[in-house]
């Protein structure tokens, strides 16, 4: 559990649910579309209440899809998903919808993501409006979420093309906490948004967090907006989630030679004392319709071609393995630290 | 800071604006005012669409008959205007029927998909096999030779609607039954792009059933493309109700519409000239300015054309 979590300690949420319970599960959750791609392969995840899990990894790893799957919008292949324990994914339905309530999600594109013939006082009520409130409290609670991302209720009749991007973004975020949700799932809420503007919008975000106590699946590839929101880091690989640690901790000693290669393609300044040269991954990842026996990374790794190609790394899948705060599927991630140093020394 | 005060341009006060900058708009809405006018009016010209004088045959624009007179002696303008009549009227009926037709199968194959949208789409197809025209002509034959002849208890309202619109409401069944295909497609091509949407992934979120989402969000998004469906089908189900009446499977003599009065015009164009080209012009101008019209609404209705009223 990260750091901010033990700090706060045992504040209660809603509903006598305690902060650092269980409040999504998903168990050996499979998503295979019918081209036979395996866009999500097996991932197990937790995740706690009041925590920021940021989801990391390159474009078509399933980063996107996870998020969907979550929370049921793209149905799993196998597997299972519980929100506060209810398994959602073997629901349908009204009952579904019921029981989802307490889930949202912010999406990427701000264009896509408002319908463009509604006005934006329509669109952030229309959770309202589907939950029954009435039309005279519906209006009151759009202005206060109006105000409460910054908008300010002069916003409620215009459309959403009279807005920028960044605005749009705040919108969106003021539709998804309409219902009052305990989890939000962002899925890369900042990436079609100017620096800028994302910072603004990160900020937004972290502040609705302490005042309405939001958990957040926070999905990106941008590894520095990452490290500021996320409390837990999970990398994705080709539908596995490769490494899951405390956020510190992976910035910090990465376990995975795919997450290493990651963090050292992030630009630092010059001053830095940590001086590293990128690591570089030859070739695309396999395709995801055919995986190679044995670790997915093998071909691209440069640890492995560090150690002299194991055996074992085109024989043996590896799992997430290591202590409870820190867990990586490689069979040499205790080597993963010490050789990215030596790497470019 | 702008000083200029923001002008709301939302809704009905665009279309003005954009009528002055585009004077062909304005003539093509002018022409088809004039249509309907001279359509609706047809009953109190001073002369009878029917009445025949047999002494004034084909006789050439003149000041009794502005547009002269037919092979009958029949008033020309008088004819037109009736024809008309029931051109427009058969034309905009069976796209109204067409288009509901078209949106319901192609709503529900385009978010359904799967099983259901392979039946649908490929039902369509197979309808969409047949060269339009000659499909209409089949179905003319076959409806116009059933109605006007069955006498079973099942079709009798049927033909006696058919007898009474003198032939129209085969010619409405006919359009109806061709024209509803192409919307069917158009809709559903729509829709699939519409369901993956990610407003519509957020009105499911927030608990929205399937009913709530095609009523709300894509039903009105798919206006622009259904208006444009529109107005391709409108100006075809003229050309269509035209082309039954040139071959004889439209509507029934007397009853004038365009189509047959080209018809007939056509037999004697070497001698009589004026009987062609004048419900030849008015089929003309008429799809031409139903054309400029449709161009127009699909821009005024299509957000991603609109300018934003205060956008900084």
């Amino acid at each position: 559990m990260s750091e901010l979590l033990k700090q706060i300690g045992e504040t209660t949420n809603n509903a006598g649910a305690r902060l650092g319970d269980t409040i999504l599960e998903a168990r050996d959750l499979h998503v295979i579309f019918g081209t036979g791609v395996r866009a999500v392969d097996g991932i197990n995840l937790k995740i706690y209440r009041g925590e920021t899990l940021g989801v990391v990894g390159e474009s078509g790893c399933g980063k996107s899809t996870l998020g969907r799957t979550l929370c049921m919008l793209e149905a799993p292949t196998g597997g299972s998903v519980a929100l506060n324990g209810l398994p959602i994914s073997d629901m349908k339905g009204s009952s579904l919808r019921e029981a989802r309530k307490s889930l949202q999600m912010v999406f990427q594109d701000p264009y896509s993501s408002l319908d463009p013939r509604q006005r934006a006082g329509e669109i952030i009520g229309e959770p309202l409006l589907l939950a029954g409130v009435d039309k005279k409290q519906r209006q009151s609670r759009v202005n206060e979420l109006l105000d409460l991302v910054s908008i300010g209720a002069s916003g409620y009749a215009k459309f959403p093309r009279e807005f920028s991007g960044g605005q749009r973004q705040r919108i969106g975020i003021a539709r998804s906490l309409a219902a009052n949700p305990e989890i939000i799932i962002c899925d890369e809420p900042v990436s079609a948004l100017d620096v800028s503007v994302q910072a603004q919008i990160v900020n937004l975000l972290v502040s609705l967090q302490r005042k309405l106590n939001l958990t957040y699946v926070f999905i990106s590839h941008d590894l520095a907006v990452v490290r500021q929101m996320a409390d837990r880091v999970a990398v994705m690989y080709l539908g596995r989630i490769v490494e899951l640690a405390d956020a510190d901790k992976i910035f910090a000693a990465p376990r995975h030679p795919y997450t290493a290669a990651l963090l050292s393609a992030v630009p630092r300044m010059p001053t830095s004392s940590a001086k590293r040269k990128p690591i570089s991954l030859p070739g695309d990842p396999p395709s995801p319709m055919h995986l190679p026996p044995g670790c997915r990374f093998q071909a691209r790794c440069w640890l492995r071609q560090k150690l002299g190609s194991p055996d074992v790394c085109s024989a043996v899948d590896p799992m997430l393995s290591g202590t409870g705060d820190h867990q990586a599927a490689c069979h040499f991630q205790e080597h993963v630290d010490a050789q990215r140093g030596a790497q470019n020394a | 800071m702008t000083i200029v005060p923001s002008i709301q341009r939302r809704g009905v006060s665009l279309l003005p604006t954009s009528i002055r900058s585009k004077p062909g708009l304005a003539v093509a809405i002018a022409f088809l005012v004039l249509i309907v006018v001279v359509a609706a009016s047809a009953s109190f010209l001073p002369y009878d669409a029917y009445r025949q004088d047999l002494l004034h045959r084909n006789s050439p624009p003149s000041w009794n008959h502005i547009l002269g007179t037919d092979e009958l002696g029949r008033d020309m303008l008088a004819r037109l205007a009736i024809g008309a009549r029931v051109s427009l009227v058969v034309a905009v009926t069976s796209t109204v029927a067409a288009v509901l037709i078209g949106i319901a199968v192609g709503a529900i194959a385009g978010y359904k998909r799967g099983w259901i949208d392979s039946v649908c789409m490929r039902f369509v197809d197979s309808m969409y096999a047949f060269p339009d025209t000659l499909f209409a002509i089949l179905i003319a034959g076959v409806v116009k030779g059933q109605l006007s002849q069955s006498s079973t208890d099942f079709f009798s309202p049927i033909t006696a609607l058919y007898k009474m619109s003198g032939g129209l409401f085969g010619v409405f069944l006919t359009l109806s039954f061709t024209s509803w295909l192409v919307c069917a497609r158009i809709v559903r091509a729509e829709v699939i792009i519409l369901r993956s949407a990610e407003y519509v992934a957020a009105a499911r979120l927030a608990g929205a059933s399937d009913l709530f989402v095609m009523r709300r969000h894509i039903l009105p998004n798919c206006l622009p493309v259904i208006i444009v469906a529109a107005t391709f089908v409108v100006p075809s189900a003229i050309l269509l109700e035209a082309g039954l009446s040139f071959l004889g499977v439209g509507v029934d003599p007397p009853t004038p519409s365009w189509g047959a009065m080209i018809a007939s015009g056509v037999r004697s164009m070497q001698s009589y000239p004026h009987l062609l080209i004048t419900p030849a012009i008015a089929v003309g101008l008429t799809l031409l300015s139903i054309n400029v019209v449709g161009d127009a609404l699909r821009e005024h209705f299509d957000p991603s054309f609109r300018r934003g009223g205060e956008a900084s």
